[in-house]
């Protein structure tokens, strides 16, 4: 096999390290372009995965839904009618949709959005208070500051605890007093404080100022029976919401007599919708970055085909010499093509170091923020196998332009050029 | 060895055409030290490329050591050439950014004799022509002489059947070309066949047999004593 002839390439070798200014100069255009193409990649990825930390902890396959007000009479109802979820309809729908992961109902004091006095102390504050099962922890991921989330026990003895938000906090306390352990009263009723959340930086559902309690404590301390405000609900994660969501309402509609058509009367909102959106713009990106990057090899390679061409001219008597010695046509050829290949290979390899020091330092300097989606921004190896092979497939077909004018150099008129 | 009956050639040059060659016969043996002369335009370069399988003839024959060379690819005339011929050039031709012995290894090279090998043998024919020192020197660090002594060094290293030289001395003052010429008939001593085109009369005189060409024609054909080029050195 000629690709193992070690003396092929220590003649390839020799003839590149013998013109090292103009085998320098050739590969500068692949040298940038391909520094470009990493680049790009990597920005594009280092884009993609700060998204991805950005929305850590949410479930993106999810939707919330609650109740409105309906919008078209129905069975004897007039329009207008408020409607009012049970906590058994979370187990129905559990039970009919197996596609359903988790289910966490919600209830919530006062309106929907509605704000309660919270006191504590003296202080106060004008938060949400959530009644909440701990499964909402997997649909929405609080990141906790101090304490723990609601857990199952609270939900088995009812226990007056609660989790504030950084904002209550900040309301209810002093700075740096500690808030683990104390009380704070609601309606008249006190609740410890177990835990305290820092918001998200994603979709914030919550709220910043919003206390939690466990959903039985909230029944028998406000008295809601069993009341349910709204549910957060996460999909297996093949199915699309949109599916889920309309077996979702049609069950309700039917359970509640609510017109079929109705659209107001059912809240929704489907959260991997803009998931969705944000991973198709990082894919759009990623395509973008890939394609112009590949155009940049392009006219990269192109360069160098482009100065071999040059240097094959230049190089006619040298070539002539060769074909009078003996070397057959198919040798010049796959010498130059391999010329082309190897200066190809050798630039993209230092095109691809230089970038990828570059993305390091890049990395270090914006890659631990949390407010800049910009985490890891490097190449995955299959990108970098397919520009990889990509770019040397060009250089083999753009190797072969020199490589054949090369041929048509006939011995004769190369010995006679002085 | 070489065997050439009624060859014809001529070039297009735009609308007339121009006959070079017209109907050259001629047969050279082993062991013979030829002279080709003649003035420019006379055809000898064109001659000698057609012996060099650097050019075909229109019509004709040659036949090379039993071997009819005929419609040759350019693969087969490469392969021809590495095995049956060695070129020597007015402008000697080294690749300039290969050292001596890479040089005379290249034609080894093409022939796939192993590195090794190929290194001692180009080494033996340095040492043959006289520059064993200079081996790991690039031809812009030799003078002409050595020069050409480089590429006669290369032309014998694959070992072939003739060698041919265009004006070898061409592009050489007098006393280093009567050191070339000594060299070229002391390889002729040792049985190699070898053709040699001039216009130098004095060079001429140093090998064994001169054909004159004149208007692509043989004029002349005949037998001299050759002149020792020892006794200028």
């Amino acid at each position: 096999m000629w690709l193992f002839d070690k003396d092929l390439w220590i003649e390839i070798f020799h003839t590149l390290g013998k013109n090292m200014l103009r085998t320098f100069l050739t590969m500068l255009g692949v040298i940038f372009a391909m520094i470009i193409l990493v680049l790009l990649l990597g920005s594009a990825n280092g884009m993609s995965n700060g998204f991805n930390k950005l929305f850590a902890g949410t479930a993106s396959n999810s939707l919330f839904v609650w109740g409105q007000s309906t919008s078209e009479p129905y069975k004897g109802f007039e329009r207008g009618r408020r409607i009012r979820y049970k906590l058994e309809d979370a187990d129905i729908l559990k039970k009919q949709i197996p596609e359903i992961e988790v289910l966490a109902p919600r209830i919530e004091l006062g309106n929907h959005r509605g704000v309660v006095t919270v006191y504590r102390n003296g202080q106060t504050s004008g938060s949400a208070v959530y009644g909440d099962f701990p499964e909402i922890d997997n649909i929405t991921k609080k990141k906790l500051v101090e304490g723990r989330f609601l857990n199952q026990t609270d939900i088995e003895g009812s226990k007056k605890v609660c989790v504030i938000g950084e904002e209550t906090y900040k309301l209810l306390f002093d700075k740096g007093e500690k808030a683990i352990g104390e009380d704070i009263r609601i309606n008249g009723i006190y609740f410890s404080v177990v835990g305290i959340y820092k918001p998200n930086n994603n979709i914030n559902i919550d709220g910043e100022n919003a206390v939690f309690i466990p959903f039985t404590t909230f029944q028998k301390a406000f008295n809601s029976g069993d009341r349910m405000g709204w549910m957060a609900i996460a999909v297996e994660e093949r199915t699309p919401v949109p599916v889920v969501e309309k077996q979702i309402k049609d069950i309700l509609k039917l359970k509640y007599d609510i017109h079929p058509d109705d659209e107001r009367a059912i809240g929704s909102f489907d959260l991997s919708e803009i998931f969705n959106n944000i991973t198709a713009f990082t894919t759009v990106l990623k395509g973008f970055s890939f394609f112009v990057g590949i155009f940049t090899l392009l006219a990269g390679v192109i360069a160098i085909s482009n100065i071999l061409l040059i240097t094959v001219k230049e190089r006619t008597q040298e070539i002539g010499v060769r074909r009078a010695l003996g070397a057959t046509p198919k040798i010049v050829k796959r010498q130059i093509v391999l010329e082309a290949i190897v200066l190809t290979a050798f630039a993209g390899l230092v095109g691809f170091a230089i970038a990828v020091g570059i993305l390091s330092i890049l990395d270090a300097m914006f890659g631990s923020g949390d407010d800049f989606p910009f985490v890891k921004p490097m190449i995955s190896v299959s990108q970098f196998i397919v520009s990889f092979v990509l770019m040397v497939g060009l250089s083999v077909l753009i190797g072969l332009l020199p490589a054949n004018r090369a041929v048509r150099i006939k011995p004769i008129d190369a010995l006679r050029e002085e | 060895m070489i065997e050439i009956k009624d060859l014809h050639k001529s070039y297009k040059m735009g609308s007339n055409s121009l006959h070079v060659l017209k109907g050259i016969n001629f047969k050279v043996e082993e062991g013979e030290l030829v002279a080709i002369m003649g003035s420019s335009g006379s055809g000898k370069s064109t001659l000698l490329n057609i012996l060099g399988m650097l050019d075909g003839a229109d019509s004709g024959e040659y036949t090379l050591d039993g071997v009819p060379i005929k419609n040759l690819s350019e693969t087969k005339a490469a392969q021809y050439r590495n095995k049956f011929l060695g070129f020597i050039f007015q402008s000697f031709n080294l690749i300039n950014y290969k050292s001596a012995l890479e040089n005379v290894a290249l034609p080894l090279y093409y022939q796939k004799v192993p590195r090794k090998e190929r290194q001692e043998k180009a080494m033996k024919y340095l040492e043959r022509v006289g520059l064993k020192p200079w081996a790991d020197h690039l031809p812009s660090e030799l003078s002409g002489g050595q020069k050409q002594r480089v590429a006669i060094a290369r032309a014998m290293a694959a070992e072939p059947k003739v060698l041919l030289a265009d004006e070898p001395t061409g592009a050489l003052d007098s006393t280093t070309s009567y050191e070339v010429m000594d060299l070229i008939q002391k390889i002729n001593d040792d049985g190699n066949t070898i053709l040699v085109v001039t216009h130098e009369e004095d060079i001429a005189h140093m090998c064994k047999r001169i054909v004159h060409l004149k208007d692509g024609v043989i004029v002349e054909d005949k037998k001299v004593e050759q002149v020792r080029a020892e006794q200028y050195v």
